[in-house]
């Protein structure tokens, strides 16, 4: 369909009388040529398709199948070089779901999201928000709440461990100055994972930001006109015109904020290494933890950690894909 | 439309999940084959380019076996990972320098030849600091130098609070030279605590100290360790941020001159000249005086196996090259490391006096994986690690830490 549409394009308009045999048959005439072009058509297609298909094959499909395979096989380092790696079922899943840390890192997970993506979505709201206003310096300020988005993640985590470290960190001296203790934030087990959401709310403001100020645009100016003229407040107009029209662009950043959430692992790793203990491990962190943490991997049980982060996020993936359908609908 | 949309919008939701599973398929390229005459070597040693001492004395023990190295320098931490997947890919490389306790996991892992089979001497190295690398009485690498923990101290803070370095003598005095100090206005002592294999690195030498046993984490002596530890936490003689130190952040907060003391390496003793104050060293003690057994430390150069047997004749020139006394000389003086051999040793000593404490601490150190621990080693250093992270961050007692570590440690190797 594509190809022949650019064919068509690509001639200079048909004179007529010029008939092109093979191209252009008149009306009624038998439909010489036509199957091979259909095949042709057909092979440009799939030429078009392939490098979609391969790239999915190779990057996705392939390490995704990887994944699967490792978590339900028995694989000591020997097997895993050598292969020959028994096929153990649900072996590994049943050690990971029986671990003690499991309980505590899901649990960690989900404070973490849904702590995280709260903060996030409300913040990133307030600020569309205000800078939807468009006064002078709007678009300055706003190209500086973007900037958590650009920095290297490494950068942004080293950064925070720095400030939160309980010894020499900035925060503890400015809690110092205003008469406050010093607080272990980033070793304590009370405090570790409070830090970490702390930093990944920081982290995701901007896409909140960035998605529902594009989202505030597309709401027309004259229903607050109109609204003003009946005498509605501030507050009023936000809840009756701006929620209620920014409920499809809402759902598509939460759901989207927490698939990005459930996976954050650099952030985790560089400011806690998921501990004291297990105090700030999440799934993810646990699962690398366990694949490449130590000096002996436990290549099976990790990846059955990363398959049920995996599992999780495709439930929230497919609910992504209901709720953009009853959209288009 | 519709559907492939759909199609397309759920395999992009789930992976965006894969990206930190997928184990398989690095993209390193499959050149060992090919060229007869060049020769892969992995080092751990990215902070060197090929124009330091160090890449010029890989390239010409290449040259002298005949062959062009090329060389690739990893993290420390990525190298033993990188290794297994490239084994797996049949692409390992010929020469091989990983850390130490890495080297257990790759014999068993049969990545690595003995030394005696490809032919290479292991007679002039030291037994304890060999030890790391001998699997069911064969060597499995040369190590290319040693290093290990002691105290440096800082004799600035030790003056100002009236502390005698010479006289801490067991941890009973230690405790009370920390406690001087902290009345003086000056902090106490820094390690490194965190949650990885540096954590008990640092943590083996007051563990081993107390005579603790890895085998039975719980019986009692580690945890006499463990409750020092905590103790000087609890009390302020050590900073709280010990559970997120590195040893290079912990070397930072020695080096800031508010610390009396600081366990740290060999491998600083580079730094410890720059730092701006005068420091000393002393072994770490043992809980009733007398030096504790420390941990070694460093890399063994390795041969991994190969597909084509003819490529170790060269690959033996190369590790023989490194390994020289000589090559070790000018590698250990670079690195800062104690060389593993006696006649290395002497030399080092005459050319830099200061070395004298680290080559005697060097020949009491201890081997993670020695006395037949090997790849038990990283199961029991993790739940120690563990152990350590719950007990100093106020989760748990020491003595129930140690029995939880004990428990998991015992339920792994089931």
């Amino acid at each position: 369909m594509t190809t022949a549409h650019a064919d068509g394009l690509q001639r200079p308009p048909a004179v007529p009388g010029t008939t092109h045999e093979d191209s252009r048959p008149a009306p009624g005439d038998p439909p010489r040529g036509r199957r091979g072009r259909d095949r042709r058509t057909r092979l440009a297609a799939w030429a078009f398709l392939a490098p979609v298909v391969i790239y999915l094959g190779v990057f996705y499909a392939y390490p995704l199948y990887r994944n699967v395979d490792l978590s339900v096989r028995h694989y000591t380092v020997r097997s895993f070089v050598q292969g020959g790696a028994p096929f153990s079922g649900w072996d590994n899943f049943r050690q990971v779901v029986h671990d003690p840390t499991f309980a505590t890192a899901l649990r960690n997970t989900m404070v973490f999201t849904v702590v995280s993506i709260v903060f996030q979505y409300a913040i990133g709201l307030a600020l569309a928000v205000f800078f939807n206003r468009g006064f002078r310096l709007a678009p300055t300020l706003r190209a500086l709440f973007l900037i958590p988005w650009l920095l290297p993640l490494i950068v942004s985590a080293s950064t925070w461990s720095w400030m939160l470290n309980s010894e020499s960190g900035v925060v503890n001296y400015v809690l110092h100055l205003i008469g406050v203790g010093k607080v272990d934030w980033l070793t304590s087990p009370s405090w570790a994972l409070t830090s970490v959401i702390v930093a990944n709310i920081w982290i995701g403001i901007p896409f909140n930001l960035v998605i529902l100020y594009s989202g505030l645009q597309n709401i027309p100016a004259e229903l607050y006109e109109a609204a003003a003229l009946d005498g509605a407040s501030t507050w009023q107009q936000f809840r009756r015109i701006t929620f209620p029209l920014l409920r499809p662009v809402s759902a598509i950043t939460l759901l989207l904020g927490l698939i990005y959430t459930l996976k954050v692992f650099d952030l985790i790793w560089i400011m806690t290494r998921g501990g004291p203990g297990d105090s700030s491990s999440t799934l993810a962190t646990w699962s690398y933890r366990l694949g490449f943490g130590s000096l002996l991997p436990e290549f099976g049980p990790g990846a059955a950690v990363g398959n049920i982060l995996i599992l999780i996020a495709l439930l929230f993936g497919l609910l992504y894909i209901r709720v953009q359908r009853r959209q288009a609908a | 439309m519709r559907h492939t949309r759909t199609a397309i919008a759920a395999v992009a939701a789930c992976a965006a999940l894969t990206g930190i599973t997928a184990c398989g398929g690095s993209g390193s390229g499959s050149s060992s084959s090919a060229a007869s005459g060049t020769y892969t070597f992995w080092d751990p040693y990215p902070q060197f380019d090929g124009t330091s001492a160090w890449g010029k004395l890989v390239a010409s023990c290449g040259t002298k076996a005949g062959v062009t190295v090329k060389r690739t320098a990893y993290d420390t931490t990525d190298l033993g990972n990188k290794a297994l997947l490239a084994a797996q890919q049949g692409d390992a490389p010929d020469v091989m320098l990983v850390d130490n306790p890495v080297v257990s996991t790759l014999v068993q892992a049969g990545i690595l030849n003995r030394m005696s089979d490809v032919g290479i001497s292991t007679t002039s190295i030291q037994t304890n600091i060999i030890g790391a690398g001998v699997v069911d009485g064969s060597p499995y690498g040369v190590p290319i130098g040693a290093n290990t923990l002691a105290l440096f101290y800082n004799k600035n803070v030790l003056a100002a609070a009236h502390v005698d370095p010479a006289s801490v003598k067991d941890w009973n005095s230690l405790t009370a030279a920390l406690k001087k100090v902290k009345a003086a206005g000056k902090k106490g002592i820094t390690f490194s605590a965190i949650g990885t294999e540096e954590g008990s690195f640092q943590f083996l030498p007051w563990f081993w100290g107390a005579k603790g046993d890895l085998t039975h984490l719980d019986n009692g002596n580690g945890e006499a360790a463990l409750s020092l530890w905590k103790d000087w936490v609890s009390q302020g003689l050590a900073p709280n941020d010990v559970l997120n130190n590195t040893q290079t952040t912990s070397w930072q907060e020695f080096a800031t001159g508010q610390y009396a003391f600081g366990e740290n390496g060999t491998w600083q003793l580079g730094n410890a000249k720059k730092a701006g104050f005068p420091y000393g060293v002393i072994s770490i003690p043992g809980q009733d005086g007398g030096a504790a057994p420390a941990p070694t430390g460093g890399e063994f150069v390795t041969v991994p196996v190969q597909k084509d047997s003819a490529r170790y004749k060269a690959s033996a020139q190369i590790v023989s090259c490194l390994t020289s006394d000589s090559s070790l000389l000018a590698t250990d003086t670079t690195l800062s490391y104690v060389a593993p051999t006696g006649t290395a040793q002497s030399q080092q000593v005459t050319a830099t006096p200061e070395l004298k404490p680290w080559v005697a601490a060097v020949a009491t150190a201890r081997g993670r994986t020695s006395d037949g621990l090997g790849t038990r080693y990283p199961v029991i250093s993790q739940q120690l690690w563990t152990a350590v992270q719950g007990a100093l961050s106020g989760g748990t007692s020491p003595r129930s830490a140690l029995e939880a570590a004990q428990k998991a440690a015992e339920n792994h190797q089931n």
